[in-house]
């Protein structure tokens, strides 16, 4: 049987040649926020069966969110969803049609950036005045 | 504009396979719609979320519960639940399929991966059902 000849096809070039863009970095941040939250959302599984568990097992769970590690895991945490909330978003508009000039674009992933970390703070400075 | 539609003289599609238009994955736009109306449902769920997991900052267990198991917020929560684990479900086969290309690798953690949001999923449900079920609000 005759081996079927491949033809040398030309491959594009690895993530590490191109020069790095708003656009790109937001879209590799995109994805491993979407990662980081599902294994993330495990912690979130925790605190609800130790609640379901009893109040032993729960005062374990909720010492540990309430040490400073715990609040470096939710602080991060809150970024993240906050960041993958709002890319979200931003594929939600690009899904309808809009935003696909190049102003649009970087203007877009610079607010993705930026409005993350507006979100996070105010939620935190909120949450610890209101509650 | 071009017309795009495929001509149907020179088509080794079948009839029904077209008005099916599931095309080669069998199951057409199933994943990227589900994919679509979750993160459309995810935003109003995970704002609430946020609210929620705010008020229970440092609560007590008698303060976890009675938060929990007001009839609005568990029902909330369960609707989050549900959104939240189908979107990063579908989000993770994405990941999986672009990066993991050895075949029965790919399977194997497409599989693990269904598995693992069934078990948050189920995980979640029971406990947020397990604490509010049978509390009257007096």
């Amino acid at each position: 049987m005759a081996e079927a000849k491949v033809a040398p096809r030309p491959l594009s070039p690895h993530l590490q040649i191109y020069r790095w863009s708003w656009t790109m970095a937001m879209s590799v941040a995109h994805r491993i926020t979407g990662v980081a939250l599902y294994g993330g959302i495990a912690l979130f599984a925790v605190w609800l069966v130790a609640l379901a568990s009893g109040p032993d097992v729960f005062d374990t769970v909720q010492w540990f969110f309430g040490s400073p590690v715990g609040y470096l895991v939710l602080f991060g945490y809150t970024w993240i969803l906050m960041h993958h909330m709002l890319g979200g978003v931003r594929h939600l508009v690009w899904d309808f049609g809009h935003g696909m000039e190049a102003a649009q674009r970087i203007n877009m992933a610079r607010f993705t950036l930026i409005g993350s970390v507006v979100l996070t703070l105010a939620i935190w400075v909120v949450a610890f005045l209101a509650f | 504009m071009a017309d795009n539609r495929a001509d149907t003289r020179v088509s080794m599609r079948t009839p029904l396979a077209r008005v099916k238009g599931l095309g080669a994955s069998g199951h057409g736009v199933e994943h990227w719609w589900i994919h679509r109306m979750t993160a459309v449902s995810n935003i109003p769920l995970i704002i609430a979320f946020v609210i929620i997991v705010a008020a229970l900052a440092g609560s007590s267990y008698q303060e976890a519960i009675s938060i929990i198991s007001h009839p609005l917020v568990a029902i909330i929560l369960l609707l989050a639940v549900i959104s939240v684990v189908n979107h990063m479900r579908l989000g993770m086969q994405i990941i999986i399929e672009d990066y993991v290309h050895d075949k029965g690798l790919k399977i194997a953690a497409v599989i693990a991966n269904n598995f693992y949001a069934v078990i948050i999923g189920v995980a979640c449900l029971y406990a947020i059902l397990k604490v509010s079920l049978g509390r009257i609000l007096v």
